[in-house]
């Protein structure tokens, strides 16, 4: 075969190979959306979830959901972005820095069933907290912080060094002009960087059926005393989320829709992680408009 | 000597008691993180092995053992905790997905990076990102209405087993090492190109024998990325390989993996008794591979940089 | 581009190096000094010879061939290097040793301000660029911060080009306005000592000559050290100038004896433009 012959064929296989990627993105969408549409309305994003009989909801797992979300989000973010200054902005080239930074590789690459068992051994038993809430946040936060960590310490790398010198050279120390330069100079990507994750925290589930558990209590929306079991914003509350829920009735779901409601939860979750990747891209461009524009 | 002036450079201005404190606690923030591995690893690692100095269980009959049954005891009066089916299980579907996924994961970074880069951008770029973001509960419920009845349509049987959690992996980690295929064949500086080019190889030839050549650690690392992920994932795979801890015969037979039982069965063991720490010494087994996963990108990783 | 300073030397007068002491020629008092000050990067010898004394109220140049160590030199007078290069020997700021441990650099720093060679106005509005290290240092005073962005900005010469558009982002001026921001930015902290490296390298004739004219206005209230690879500019506005060569100051006197009669060579040659 000639060597003309084989490039031929050789592109013609890439043009092949690629589609075929397309294809599938195409097929999961559809499928998921074509499937998952019909059962979607508002009863069903609104109303909670029946154990026997068909006609449920997943109103309770899409709170518990965003609510897992942002109370993760609260706990990672400060201790990710003080990470993320600290690699970039102050560590040396040490063997400390190089097992550090050891550490965080090795956190990311975990499977996230094992950070769902330690977040049970220390949260759910150790410290008492039960299945809750608070103890599915923590895990979660595990599962979230090298990537976030990473993505901040990019974020602060890419900012010229110029505006570090600008801080410094005004009397300022180099933590204000990174905290108030550097940090809202990096806030585009930095955003970016969060909302991502929180895409990755929303569908995650493997980390949750042992800590956050795998039951969604009756909650009261009249009554939002976070003291209170019944109400939604209880942190020591069991909480199934969406995608535990997802798991959960195909595991052993007895209900008779089970499928139509997986199928629903379904489009939810990718719905909303979809959400999640435009608002990311929007939000990054938009913020970077507004900083640099007059 | 200006004795006023030397007095206010050498008091500690508030910027200096700014930067002590917060260089403290980004610092505490990084320990924290830090911390948290060393933890994660010694917990999982003292429960996981107290099956072996508390239950008293056998290492070598453990990672042999063929059977799962933790509630009965052998001939030999020890519990039957064999776990070779699930390393196995876990270990073949890992291996089949890369397999699978490698042509295509390539194939498409080759595409997006040196057939179309435009079309690649476009296009492929947020395909894979798209993929990327799906959740894993997604494809296993995926894996469960559509993988499985077309298994159990072709081949008979129930359906469930090694194929069908092969093929939802294989969607799974596609994205991802396509992604990383992308950046290593991105690193290729352009007159490799450009040389093999003006010597007269056709496109193919100078990716073939060039672009891939130079590209090859960033890809071994992106393939065994992959692989890392596929033996870690939990519930995909769960739902969809049947879940019997038999060692896999075939293909599509019900079969297991480290995760799926792990995941299937914390919750109905009590903490503290055998049948929970044998579980801990999967999840123990798990954490190892993934850090032997670790190392093995490192290893690559220390050998593409000493050989460019 | 360097001259090896190990060429022969003539013997028509010629000095080997040339460093006057300006208290001797203008009435000014010293603000800054260093001594025996040297500069490593790493095992990188910069700078091994940078005797100088800066006169108050007084613009210093100081040239050179590139690489010649000026920025070094420069970087070095407000501790910028800190965390970069080694700095030994003494930075005397009005008899104070600065370059010692115990010195409060952020308190120096506020009084020896810098200018850098590419323009970086922080991501934020003009209005904020100037008050924000106000702010750091807890002056909120509404009053006292227009006050002082106004005269800063009018000191810097830009007022009435941004006076419209103090809340708009300081990154939508051009470039020139962005560097005469930075040079407002830098004097709205008060300093004593202003140091600019190259800040016209980056910019056209006409926002140099702006920023120029500036500089001169700028010197009956700050004392200035300004790096430049512009000859006519260190001509132009300059009252001193030393000449570096391979981490040396060679030649250090009154702009007008540099430029029509220099004692050493190479800083001859240099002037007369045959390298450089
Ligand atoms: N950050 C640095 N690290 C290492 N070497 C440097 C650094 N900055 C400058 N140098 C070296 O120091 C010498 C003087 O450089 P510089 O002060 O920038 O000269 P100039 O400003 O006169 O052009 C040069 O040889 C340069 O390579
Ligand atoms: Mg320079």
């Amino acid at each position: 075969m000639s060597p003309k012959t084989s490039n031929q064929i050789a592109i013609s296989m890439l043009y092949v190979i690629a589609s075929t990627i397309v294809v599938i993105l195409a097929a999961l969408l559809g499928y998921i959306i074509i499937s998952g549409l019909p059962a979607i309305s508002w009863h069903f994003l609104t109303s909670p979830a029946r154990a026997f009989t068909s006609g449920g909801g997943v109103g309770i797992q899409l709170f518990n959901s965003f609510y897992l979300l942002i109370l993760t989000m609260l706990i990672s973010f400060p201790i990710a972005l003080g990470a993320g200054i600290y690699l970039n902005e102050y560590a040396k080239q040490n063997w400390v820095t190089a097992l550090v930074r050891s550490a965080i590789e090795i956190l990311s690459s975990l499977p996230s069933v094992v950070v769902g068992l330690f977040g049970f051994l220390i949260f759910v038993v150790q410290f008492g907290f039960g299945f809750s809430i608070l103890s599915g946040a923590f895990a979660l936060t595990f599962f979230n912080l090298p990537l976030l960590t990473r993505s901040i310490e990019e974020a602060l790398a890419a900012v010229p060094d110029a505006q570090r010198e600008g801080g410094l050279a005004l009397g300022l120390s180099k933590w204000e002009t990174v905290l108030h330069i550097i940090v809202p100079a990096a806030l585009p990507a930095i955003l970016t960087g969060v909302i991502l994750s929180a895409g990755r925290i929303f569908g995650e589930a493997a980390a949750l059926i042992f800590t956050a558990g795998q039951s969604a209590p009756a909650l009261n929306f009249t009554d939002w005393n976070p003291f209170n079991m019944a109400s939604p914003l209880n942190p020591m509350r069991p909480a199934e989320t969406l995608a535990v829920h997802i798991w959960k009735i195909n595991s052993e779901g007895i209900m008779p829709d089970a499928k139509a409601i997986s199928s629903g939860a379904s489009a939810v979750l990718v719905i909303s992680v979809l959400g999640f990747n435009l608002l990311a891209r929007f939000v990054g461009h938009r913020l970077f408009k507004r900083l640099t524009a007059g | 000597m200006n004795n006023k002036l030397q007095k206010q450079l050498l008091k500690r201005s508030k910027a200096a008691k700014l930067e002590r404190l917060g260089k403290t606690v980004s610092f505490l923030a990084l320990m924290l993180i830090t911390v948290t591995v060393f933890a994660i690893i010694i917990f999982v690692a003292s429960k996981g092995l107290s099956t072996f100095f508390s239950n008293h269980v056998n290492v070598i009959d453990f990672l042999t053992g063929k059977d799962w049954n933790p509630n009965v005891t052998n001939s030999k009066g020890q519990p039957e905790v064999g776990v070779l089916p699930m390393i196995s299980g876990s270990f073949v579907v890992t291996v089949l997905s890369a397999i699978l996924a490698t042509p295509f994961a390539i194939g498409t970074a080759i595409f997006m990076t040196e057939i179309s880069p435009h079309r690649g951008a476009k296009i492929l770029q947020p395909v894979i990102e798209l993929l990327v973001g799906i959740p894993s509960v997604v494809y296993g419920f995926i894996g469960l209405t559509v993988v499985v009845p077309a298994v159990r349509s072709i081949f008979g049987g129930s359906g469930f087993g090694i194929l069908a959690g092969t093929f939802v992996l294989f969607v799974m980690i596609l994205p991802t090492v396509t992604s990383m295929s992308v950046d290593a064949l991105r690193s290729v500086p352009r007159y490799y190109r450009e040389a093999a080019l003006a010597l007269g190889a056709t496109q193919w030839q100078t990716i073939y024998k060039v672009v891939l050549r130079a590209a090859t650690p960033g890809m071994l690392t992106a393939i065994v990325f992959g692989m890392a992920r596929a033996f870690g994932e939990a519930l995909a795979v769960q739902m969809v390989i049947g879940n019997a801890a038999l060692l896999p015969h075939s293909l599509v037979s019900p079969a297991s993996t480290l995760t799926s039982v792990l995941t299937t069965g914390i919750g109905n063991t009590v903490m503290g008794s055998l049948q929970n720490n044998a579980l801990w010494s999967l999840a123990l087994v798990l954490l190892v591979m993934s850090l032997i996963f670790n190392l093995v990108i490192r290893l690559i990783g220390r050998k593409g940089a000493m050989s460019k | 581009m360097l001259i090896n300073p190990s060429s022969p030397h003539s013997d028509d007068g010629w000095l080997e190096r040339h460093i006057v002491d300006p208290s001797l020629k203008s009435q000014q008092p010293i603000v800054l000094e260093t001594k025996q000050l040297r500069v490593f990067y790493g095992d990188n010898e910069a700078i091994h010879e940078g005797d100088l004394k800066f006169p108050e109220h007084q613009i210093s140049a100081l040239i050179g061939p590139s690489g010649s160590g000026k920025s070094t030199y420069l970087r070095s007078l407000n501790r910028m290097n800190d965390g970069v290069a080694r700095v030994t020997g003494e930075i005397l700021y009005r008899g104070v040793d600065v370059n010692r441990p115990e010195i409060d650099v952020y308190e120096m720093r506020r009084r020896i301000g810098m200018v850098f060679q590419r323009p970086n106005p922080f991501s934020k509005s003009i209005y904020d660029n100037i008050t924000f290290a106000l702010k750091r240092r807890g002056i909120t005073d509404k009053k006292v911060l227009d006050e002082t962005v106004e005269t800063s900005l009018r000191q810097a010469a830009i007022w009435d080009e941004v006076k419209d558009k103090l809340n708009k982002s300081a990154l939508a001026l051009s470039g020139g306005q962005q560097q005469r921001l930075c040079i407002a930015r830098a004097i709205a902290v008060k300093p004593d000592i202003l140091l600019l490296d190259e800040p016209a390298s980056a910019l056209d004739p006409v926002s140099t000559g702006k920023l120029e004219e500036t500089l001169l206005k700028l010197k009956k209230d700050y004392t200035i050290i300004i790096v430049t690879h512009n000859m006519q500019q260190a001509a132009r506005i300059s009252d001193f100038t030393a000449f570096f060569n391979m981490g040396r100051a060679l030649e250090f006197d009154e702009t007008s004896q540099i430029f029509t009669s220099p004692k050493v060579q190479l800083t001859n040659n240099y002037v007369a433009g045959d390298f450089g």
